[in-house]
């Protein structure tokens, strides 16, 4: 029998919706008991929206002043002294998840399963390779702890309705002291989350500037969309780099994605496979982002943006 | 710092639009064109300023692979690394089975400081860097964007969903490179010369005494779902018309 321990995601105030997705991936596998492991210092908030997920059995709570803000190192070998009672530890494939849980296998002598695209039987997953442009069936090893991450664009939130137990967890591990948090610093928060968002606005290299941008926030603003980009605009410092969408950026699936002066690379696509509509405005008619777009509208990005705009009333 | 270890994994070059082979075994990499991963690209040009600048003496590149991975080495040799050491082995690796390997030449090195990419472009795992900083019990500082040392610490600024994060770790520890690190330096034809005579050393994986790990088997590859291409609009009222009869407005 199948028990998963899905470790929480969280700023110390909220669950990030990474986690809701994580469960719904965990729920996938056949018969599987889920449990949520929520590390923090003081997580009762977090941890009661864990435990209203649907399809959670069990909430642990981890509280330690060390556990907040989440440091890889310190929180690895806390879940490695929970995994003993688990088949699988899934994390999100967010920098969170990606930075922590290959930290985990390790400790536990396994490989990961990165980016759960699908499950496919309770050791058998299928996962994305070459920035997408393959899809690689997986078996991992039947008689070890399988650790993996969860592509969280490929996963509905889980919904909310449950009630499982909080339990507070207790766990014995000695934590290192050579890795210490000094700061984030957050671009600005007033505009909808890259990740969370049913609507995303982006631009590429053809903004040509910081200060045009603002076509890009004033039609994002109408549409009370978020912000994304190409690494292109990241790169000329047209915006900040967590707004970037693609391989090595953001995984997203919003209901519509319009690329503004985007080209489409490979690398770029990749980040918006699984958007419902993919809207492409460029004033070449040969690229490649028209493509991957459900409408496409050829023209240049400076008429065209404030024109639709307004339309938008 | 005495010695920077910098890891150069051989991937098809990311300008190649991979294409998975038709009995479903993997991808076509006949005759395709082979790079140095781009982040172990940067995370070279990192190594190399940071001994350019004082605060090392050498850098190591590491490659675990086939012998043909000797053409990266080799360029990496000639963008300015003192050494390289080749693993060979025939047959593909994982990432714990290269983070072993890794953490045996540190030992056999007495390296202070690895440097890594945040992800191989072939199976973008994302795994090395993290894995070998748990082998060794030393700090990991992921997708980082900004470096500085100080001593037997160093500063690192990571690129996360939320904006920029800054750790604060002791040295020895692993750190794996983002994009914006910096920019790799091009290879210049007289670099490319001295670079011949550089040591390569050869290891043969068998002889380091690794344990694999356990294997997680590949069982098909298959192409990726495409999207189809949809309308094209000649206009703004077009636009709007068409995103109001999918409802999205
Ligand atoms: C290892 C690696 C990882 C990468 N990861 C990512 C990633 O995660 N995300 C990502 O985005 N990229 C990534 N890239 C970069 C990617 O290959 C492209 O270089 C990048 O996406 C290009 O950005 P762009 O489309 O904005 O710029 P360009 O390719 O320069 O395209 C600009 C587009 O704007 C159009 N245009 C110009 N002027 C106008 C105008 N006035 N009106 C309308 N259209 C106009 C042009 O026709 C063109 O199509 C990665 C590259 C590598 C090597
Ligand atoms: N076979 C290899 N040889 C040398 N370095 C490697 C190898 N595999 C992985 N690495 C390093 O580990 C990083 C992350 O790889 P991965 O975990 O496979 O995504 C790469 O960018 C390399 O720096």
């Amino acid at each position: 029998m199948s028990k998963v321990l899905v470790i929480a995601e969280h700023n110390g105030e909220s669950l990030n919706p990474s986690t809701a997705k994580s469960v719904s991936c965990a729920t996938q596998i056949d018969g599987a008991t889920v449990d949520v492991a929520v590390f923090g210092s003081s997580v009762a908030g977090v941890a009661q929206e864990a435990a209203e997920l649907n399809g959670v059995a069990r909430v642990l709570s981890v509280e330690r002043e060390e556990n907040d803000p989440a440091i890889a190192a310190i929180l690895a070998p806390q879940i490695v002294a929970l995994a003993g009672d688990y088949s699988h530890v899934f994390g999100p494939s967010t920098t969170f998840g990606k930075d922590l849980m290959p930290r985990v296998a390790a400790l536990l002598g396994v490989n990961q399963i990165s980016d759960i695209m699908s499950v496919e039987g309770s050791h058998s997953f299928k996962r994305p390779v070459y920035a997408g442009n393959a899809i690689v069936s997986v078996d991992a090893p039947a008689d070890s702890i399988v650790i993996a991450t969860v592509r969280t664009a490929s996963y509905q939130a889980a919904d909310r309705g449950n009630n499982a137990p909080i339990e507070a967890a207790s766990v014995d591990a000695e934590l290192p002291t050579h890795t210490r948090f000094v700061e984030l610093r957050t671009g600005s928060s007033d505009r909808p989350d890259l990740q969370a968002a049913a609507r995303v606005v982006s631009g590429g290299r053809a903004l040509a500037s910081e200060e045009n941008f603002e076509l890009i926030y004033k039609l994002a603003d109408k549409l009370g969309a978020a912000i994304g980009s190409s690494r292109a605009a990241v790169d000329a410092g047209y915006v900040p780099p967590e707004t970037q969408v693609g391989q090595t950026g953001q995984i997203i699936a919003p209901d519509l994605y319009i690329a503004i002066g985007i080209s489409g690379a490979i690398q770029h696509i990749t980040g918006i496979k699984d958007a419902g509509t993919i809207v492409a405005i460029n004033k070449d008619e040969e690229a490649p982002i028209f493509e991957v777009s459900d409408i496409g509208l050829v023209g240049d990005l400076f008429t065209v943006v404030p024109e639709l705009t307004d339309a938008l009333g | 710092m005495e010695k920077i270890l910098v890891g150069l994994k051989r991937v098809v070059d990311y300008n190649v639009r991979v294409q998975v082979k038709s009995d479903g075994s993997g991808v076509e990499t006949d005759g395709v064109k082979m790079s140095i991963n781009p982040f172990d690209e940067i995370a070279l040009e990192e190594a190399l300023r940071i001994r350019e600048r004082g605060d090392a003496n050498e850098v190591v590149v590491v490659s675990i692979g086939s012998s043909e991975s000797q053409q990266q080495l080799r360029t990496g040799l000639a963008m300015g690394a003192d050494r390289a050491i080749l693993v060979e082995t025939a047959s593909s690796t994982d990432a714990l089975t290269v983070a072993r390997v890794f953490r045996t030449i540190i030992d056999r090195e007495n390296a202070d400081l690895v440097i890594l990419g945040k992800q191989a472009i072939d199976d973008d795992n994302s795994q090395t860097g993290q894995m070998l900083a748990a082998l060794w019990g030393r700090p990991q500082a992921t997708f980082a964007s900004e470096l500085t040392f100080d001593g037997t610490t160093a500063k690192v600024t990571r690129e996360v969903d939320a904006g920029l994060e800054t750790l604060e770790i002791d040295l020895p520890a692993v750190i794996t490179v983002d994009l914006r690190l910096n920019e790799p330096r091009y290879v210049k034809l007289p670099d490319i010369m001295k670079a011949k005579k550089k040591p390569l050393d050869t290891i043969p994986l068998a002889d380091l005494g690794v344990d694999g790990a356990p294997e997680v088997k590949e069982t098909a590859y298959k192409p990726p779902e495409g999207r189809q291409r949809g309308i094209m609009v000649e206009d703004v009222a077009g636009l709007v018309a068409a995103l109001n009869d999918k409802g999205l407005l």
